[in-house]
């Protein structure tokens, strides 16, 4: 039966874990996902789920164990933040390179130096070229929803390519919400017997896993890879509408919030995008054109859907959770502005870094982007491409 | 050999050849030195066929009988390990491979 509960975001990916019930959970605990892997493993003592959960002495080592455990036949999935999962790095190559559908619950965290627990895109976002599928989530519901779809995109035999899904720490991971859990029976129904692909168990057949290529076979293969991932986007559509229809929640690639007549707009993705609805409810009644787009899957990036949404504007302000130390603008605006690049109309771009190790954005801090927004929409003119909200100047 | 496209290759890098790497034959990239056997100095210890990275050391009736010369590289451990006091193998010089050679 389909019920609300009080949940944070952590127990809803560990919920939505116990739902699915993967064959083996590999994890390492860390801050702020710490209560996904603990919550799992009352479940595993409880005798609430039937796989195997597998604690190693660290986050290479959990992914390591997702990797064999993956490779052997089985459906994965993991939990980690911010140093766990940039402990992670290697194996995550590794993960997509063989292409194994394993699911990850990243509590986005920031990274030392200095060292922080609170909230920020670092972690994923040095993730970013893994090869992974990446998803975000506004609030616990959507984390719930996101990891449930995120097994049918990662498994589906077009795609078969890893996916973590990010819930912002602490803001998400450990913010009590109403969340609609849907019935045990219908989500394993969602999400289907699973089918691996050359399991290793499979000891009928001869093969090898993991080869060495040397320069004449090793491009191949990477190309190979990618087609995984560029199968992911239709999948991803499909996933989310049968979602919609069997749950009443519907999925895209983003989110238009009052968009319809907008002239300037505001780009930001995660739990802040939260706080820019009402922002935007505030402008709105104030008789401001302005709206919001929230990106729900940033790999593969949505280019040509979000480019489409935002070719009209004046002015769009792109807010990244994650700074890129000596790049031409933090990731998310790098890639919507190239995306942009093509079209003959296209708005004026600024990027603002925003939120690093948990700092807060306020429905002010919005109308600061805002009011920026109107000065380039009426003269035309950037001052600052990339700048920082609510920073001690 | 014809090599696969990136269309014709199996997903996730997995190999159905399993085994091929017996095709790659490392002799033909040798390093200037080779082992040479004296079977009457040999112990038959099996050091230098335990030790060997290659699997290059020839074994009949479980008795060690030289060297396949198309898996050895030349990296002279056999020679090093072998424990016999007047040694069973020993590197001698030749012309130095090129490498790459591979299995085309």
């Amino acid at each position: 039966m389909s019920v609300l509960k009080t949940l944070n975001g952590n127990q809803t990916i560990a919920e939505a874990v116990r739902q699915v019930d993967p064959d083996v959970v590999a994890a390492y605990p860390i801050t702020p996902s710490t209560a996904i892997v603990e919550t799992i493993a009352k479940f595993k003592a409880d005798g609430l789920i039937s796989g195997e959960f597998v604690c190693p002495e660290s986050e290479h080592s959990a992914m390591s164990v997702c990797i064999g455990a993956a490779s052997a036949g089985g459906r994965v999935m993991t939990a980690t933040a911010s140093q766990g999962l940039a402990l992670m790095w290697e194996m995550l190559y590794i993960a997509a390179g063989l292409r194994l559908p394993i699911v990850a619950g990243i509590a986005n965290r920031a990274l030392s130096a200095p060292i922080n627990i609170h909230g920020d895109h670092s972690d994923t976002m040095g993730a970013r070229d893994t090869g992974w599928i990446q998803i975000y989530s506004e609030n616990c519901q959507e984390a719930y929803d996101n990891f449930i779809q995120a097994f049918r995109i990662a498994e589906h035999l077009d795609v078969r390519t890893p996916v973590l899904v990010g819930l912002d720490g602490f803001i998400i991971s450990h913010s009590m919400e109403v969340v609609q859990v849907e019935d045990d029976n219908l989500v394993k129904e969602f999400i289907g017997e699973y089918q691996a692909v050359y399991p290793l168990l499979d000891t009928s057949r001869k093969f090898t896993v993991g080869p060495i290529d040397f320069t004449d076979y090793y491009f191949e293969h990477k190309r190979n890879q990618m087609e995984g991932i560029e199968n992911a986007p239709g999948v991803i559509q499909q996933v989310g509408k049968e979602f919609g229809e069997k749950f009443g929640r519907f999925y895209g690639f983003f989110e238009e919030y009052r968009m319809e007549d907008a002239e300037t707009c505001i780009v930001v993705m995660s739990s802040a995008a939260g706080t820019c609805k009402d922002a935007i409810d505030e402008m709105r009644s104030e008789g401001k054109k302005i709206g919001l787009l929230k990106p729900r899957i940033f790999r593969p990036f949505p280019d040509k859907q979000i480019a489409e949404a935002l070719k009209g504007m004046k002015a769009v302000a792109v807010l990244d959770r994650c700074a890129c130390p000596g790049a031409f603008g933090a990731p998310l605006f790098t890639e919507i502005r190239n995306a942009l690049y093509d079209y003959e109309q296209r708005p004026k771009v600024v990027n603002y870094v925003f939120g690093l190790g948990g700092r807060d954005i306020m429905v002010e801090h919005f109308k600061e982007v805002a009011e920026k927004l109107d000065k380039i929409a009426k003269t035309g003119k950037v001052e600052e491409v990339y700048g920082y909200l609510n920073l001690r100047e | 050999m014809k090599k696969e496209t990136w269309k014709e290759l199996t997903i996730g890098t997995i190999n159905l050849d399993a085994g091929n790497s017996v095709k790659n034959l490392t002799g033909t990239w040798r390093s200037g030195h080779k082992p040479e056997f004296i079977e009457e100095h040999c112990i038959q210890c099996f050091f230098c066929w335990l030790y060997c990275p290659h699997f290059a050391i020839l074994v009949e009736d479980e008795e060690v009988k030289g060297i396949n010369y198309d898996y050895c590289t030349g990296c002279g451990i056999c020679a090093e390990e072998c424990p016999s006091k007047e040694k069973a193998i020993v590197m001698v010089k030749e012309e130095a491979k090129l490498a790459g050679g591979g299995t085309e």
